[in-house]
């Protein structure tokens, strides 16, 4: 056990330039674009899709084939295609943004009551109104549900963008493997763990705070677990995610 | 893309593609009979059911690459020993599977059961030939994520030495040769596609009057 925790536990590696606190924040930044990215691809396609209640085969297939690509196959073969640099990696990454987010979009904006929609409608709402007013705000539990699972896989999978020559905590990993370096290693996979968790936590608070009370009613539903129920029925994949 | 790289090195492709789905398929079927037993507890008590399920969950936060390296010190394997990726993602078929599993058995209709035991099937024999039967459906949709992100996920073991397919990503990048990491990537996809489609199959043959019904 000792021999674990000795990395993480040593104060000489909590300080400098390439100190667990830089590195904590290396990886929460590339996570954080990568999230962003995949959201801002995901969400528009996920509302529309739901909004138009046409193409739902559409989310079932890109959520499906893009789950089936290897995350360090595509990283080195962007990296090798455009230099290493910040958006080959921000790519890479953004590609497990997309399944989540797009599953929990689309199947959050479907799912709205069409009795609220209808009546949005009748009142003389325009479509573009009775999207960004009605669905979304209705869909918005399932939506933050997918951007939970995307992050928990995002923050996992960023280790692997230290075998690129980038920071983030998998340079821990990377490191301690080339030199054997159990505590290293271990102090690595703790720490992506813990974070992944920390951030979960952090997200299902602002999930609290910004759903409209109206939404969140009697039941105990987790969107997580909506979204997992969605799978099994639809086989839009499970949202979880594994981590490479 | 170097097209003629391919037929030049057919030989290697063919033995990594061996590897790859031997590595990725084992756990498969390992994390199935050993997520079955535990899915029919976390089903049978909620109590079992609020340990187990969370339990699982955090489970899958772990970075495959973590597992893949921490292993070995804790199973005393050494650090290119196969074992350690098959152990790894056996833990996140599991994972996975018990919920499914779970939720599964859970949704058995009582009627179904109430019948089976007045028509003298003992609780083991009712398990098996009734209740697992009908959990197939929501089973094979669990173990078609399971067994697409297994063969995805088994290229990471490619940093550890030991990841079938994912030596082309790491050989290609070292080379700058993007040919290599494409064959990969195409045949990785495609294994998965297969391996889909032969478990959408499978749970078809097994549930035959599902189709009679339809």
């Amino acid at each position: 056990m000792n021999l674990l925790f000795s990395y993480l536990f040593d104060a000489a590696n909590w300080s400098g330039p390439t100190g667990i606190p830089v590195r904590i924040a290396e990886h929460l930044f590339y996570s954080v674009l990568a999230l962003a990215l995949g959201a801002v691809v995901a969400v528009p396609l996920g509302a529309l899709i739901g909004h138009t209640q046409k193409g739902g085969f559409l989310v079932v297939g890109i959520a499906n084939g893009m789950r089936a690509l290897p995350e360090l196959g595509l990283l080195t073969l962007l990296v090798l295609l455009m230099g290493i640099d910040l958006l080959p990696v921000t790519i890479a990454l953004a590609v497990l943004a997309v399944p989540p987010l797009l599953a929990g979009t689309y199947s959050g904006v479907r799912n709205v009551d069409r009795g609220a929609v209808d009546a949005a409608r009748g009142m003389g709402m325009r479509e573009w109104q009775i999207l960004t007013k009605v669905e979304l705000p209705n869909a918005l539990p399932l939506v933050l549900g997918g951007l939970r699972a995307a992050a928990l896989q995002v923050i996992a999978t960023t280790a692997v963008a230290a075998y690129v020559s980038f920071g983030g905590l998998g340079r821990l990993l990377i490191d301690g493997l080339k030199s054997l370096d159990y505590s290293q290693m271990a102090a690595g996979a703790i720490l992506v763990a813990l974070l992944a968790l920390a951030v979960e936590g952090l997200l299902a608070l602002l999930q609290r705070a910004v759903v409209s009370p109206g939404l969140r009613g009697g039941g105990k539903r987790s969107p997580t677990a909506e979204i997992t129920r969605t799978d099994s029925t639809e086989q839009i994949p499970e949202t979880a995610g594994a981590t490479p | 893309m170097v097209w003629d790289w391919i037929p030049r090195n057919t030989d290697l492709i063919v033995r990594l593609l061996g590897v790859h789905t031997v590595l990725a398929l084992v756990p498969v079927v390992v994390g199935l009979v050993i997520a079955v037993p535990v899915g029919w507890l976390a089903s049978r008590s909620t109590g079992l059911r609020s340990v187990l399920i969370p339990a699982a969950s955090v489970l899958y936060t772990i970075p495959s690459l973590a597992v893949f390296i921490v292993l070995p010190a804790i199973l005393g394997t050494q650090i290119l020993d196969p074992l350690n990726v098959v152990v790894a993602l056996t833990i996140y078929t599991v994972a996975l599977l018990v919920r499914s599993v779970a939720d599964a058995l859970a949704a058995v209709p009582a009627l179904v059961v109430a019948a089976a035991t007045a028509m003298g099937y003992r609780p083991g024999k009712r398990f098996v030939s009734v209740e697992l039967p009908l959990a197939v459906p929501v089973l094979v949709a669990g173990l078609r994520v399971a067994a697409v992100s297994n063969i995805s996920l088994v290229s990471v073991g490619a940093l550890i030495g030991v990841g079938g397919l994912g030596q082309l990503f790491t050989e290609g990048y070292q080379r700058d040769f993007p040919t290599e990491i494409i064959t990969g990537i195409v045949l990785i996809v495609a294994l998965a596609l297969v391996v889909d489609g032969l478990l959408v199959l499978a749970g078809r043959v097994v549930t035959p009057w599902a189709r009679v019904a339809a």
